[in-house]
């Protein structure tokens, strides 16, 4: 059973059929070849390489996978299914997984990755389009991390390659009605 | 007599409309000049990013189904974000493969579905017209050397041409920028990096990961003797600028400018304002500018 503080999750086999639903690939196919591992620029930084996420979802060890660093760390450049024998969808693997991850209020592998998508969200959900000058000041607020990057801001700034004001889309109620939808 | 420029609706993305206005300014001037006009989609939105698409899937197709809806029916919609396309490349995809997913967003946006709306990349384009000839068509005259002669270039890619399984079957036109510039006298230096992805959203959120694969990919570009990088991206691009901390790196043109410079578009100095890695001096050294 998987566990969450005091929530557990309704079954280990719900898990399995969640990701296969959602992605629409079936992770039993891979056979290990690590192909995928050996590809991945990002494997470094990641506590499981990509192949031994989906060695997690067949053995059942759904929590570990859930709480994974490398579901947050993968950006979806889909160079691993590039190569993937067995054409494996990794990028879509790892899209369920995080959803899963956040659906059932596990704990989240890399927080600051959150809050990055959080507020591009956020931006997209108020003007329509991203406002990145905003997006960056919210997200330095969001980690408390307000010092770093600060030259590169200026620099990024004097370049006006962060513009000030946002850009919006005139039809706003629609950007609205969309995000409205996904509650539904 | 001029011939009528033919119309299609173009979804700049925010990164093109915002960061990398000088991939947004050159690569309209380039297709005027080759025959296209560029018309923005009215009122266009965000396609959703990685961002959307990473924790919430269904607001991800809302957000880059509304744009297929937006666009009108009797002209095809060019994108020349790399992440932008393959968002609307695989929510027409997913809406064409699901009846009642096609009947939400009917209603949604109270409008029919195109399924027949072509979806282009820039390099779509490309691919169908002979540059040098089109350079000599134009009345432009006939010069000894082609307009890229001394040039070396790097082509970069990143992830662009990496596709889902499911999208494997959609051309990406692998190899499109070494055959074009070299059609117009440009030297293409060979490399292993070509197709390393860069970082994208990491570099905000954990620039610690991108910086040294950033560099790596600068180091062998440096050593590689290339004059510049060539990108198609404008992710790649801003990454190759903001997250390379070597000293010296060569600079990277986005494809949109080199080529408007080989077709003689003069107003690039307000592009090149906007380089962190200034290729001005390159540039005139090489008797482009
Ligand atoms: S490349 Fe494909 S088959 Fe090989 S280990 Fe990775 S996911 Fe499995
Ligand atoms: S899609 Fe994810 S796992 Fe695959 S190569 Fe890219 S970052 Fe690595």
């Amino acid at each position: 059973m998987v566990q969450n503080g005091n929530k557990i999750l309704e079954s280990d086999r719900d898990i399995a059929s969640q990701v296969i639903n959602r992605s629409n690939v079936n992770f039993n196919s891979c056979y290990h070849c690590r192909c995928c591992a050996g590809g991945c620029p990002f494997v470094k930084a990641m506590d499981y390489a990509p192949h031994a996420i989906i060695r997690l979802l067949q053995l059942g060890f759904y929590e570990k996978a859930l709480k994974s660093s490398t579901i947050w760390i993968c950006v979806g450049c889909n160079t691993c299914s590039s190569v993937c024998p067995m054409s494996i969808d990794m990028s879509a693997i790892m899209d369920a997984l995080r959803q899963i991850a956040l659906e059932h209020n596990i704990k989240v592998g890399q927080p600051s990755i959150l809050g990055f998508h959080t507020e591009v969200l956020n931006s997209i959900e108020r003007y329509g389009r991203t406002h990145k000058l905003e997006i960056m000041m919210r997200y330095k607020v969001r980690t408390m991390d307000l010092f770093s990057d600060m030259d590169l801001g200026i620099k990024m700034l004097t370049k006006r390659k962060l513009d000030l004001m946002p850009s919006k889309v005139k039809d706003i109620q629609a950007i609205k009605n969309i995000f409205k939808s996904d509650q539904d | 007599m001029k011939k009528e420029l033919v119309k299609i609706s173009y979804f700049p993305g925010c990164s093109l409309a915002t960061s990398a206005k000088e991939n947004n300014i050159s690569l309209i001037k380039f297709c005027k000049s080759i025959g296209y006009e560029l018309i923005e989609l009215e009122d266009w939105n965000c396609c959703g990013s990685s961002s959307a698409h990473s924790i919430d899937s269904k607001t991800a197709f809302g957000l880059a189904s509304r744009n297929l809806f937006l666009a009108p029916f009797d002209r095809p919609l060019l994108a020349a974000c790399p992440s932008c396309i393959l968002r609307l490349l695989q929510t027409h995809l997913h809406i064409s493969q699901n009846v009642d997913l096609q009947n939400e967003y009917e209603k949604m946006f109270s409008k029919p579905f195109n399924r027949d709306l072509k979806i282009i990349h820039f390099f779509e384009i490309l691919a169908n017209i002979n540059l040098p000839d089109f350079i000599e068509s134009q009345g432009h005259n006939k010069k000894e050397k082609l307009p890229l002669d001394c040039i070396k270039f790097l082509p970069y890619y990143g992830c662009m041409l990496a596709r889902p399984p499911e999208m494997k079957n959609i051309p990406n036109y692998h190899g499109l920028i070494e055959k074009i510039l070299s059609s117009l006298g440009a030297e293409v230096v060979r490399w292993s990096y070509s197709s390393r992805c860069c970082g994208t959203f990491l570099s905000v959120s954990r620039p610690e990961i991108v910086t040294p694969i950033i560099n790596d990919i600068m180091l062998q570009a440096v050593a590689s003797g290339a004059d510049c990088i060539v990108t198609a991206c404008a992710m790649c691009h801003l990454n190759m600028e903001i997250r390379c901390s070597i000293k010296n790196p060569i600079p990277t043109l986005h494809f949109s400018e080199i080529l408007s410079l080989a077709m003689g578009i003069k107003d690039y100095k307000g592009w090149f304002e906007r380089h962190i890695v200034d290729p001005v001096p390159m540039l005139k050294q090489k008797g482009l500018i």
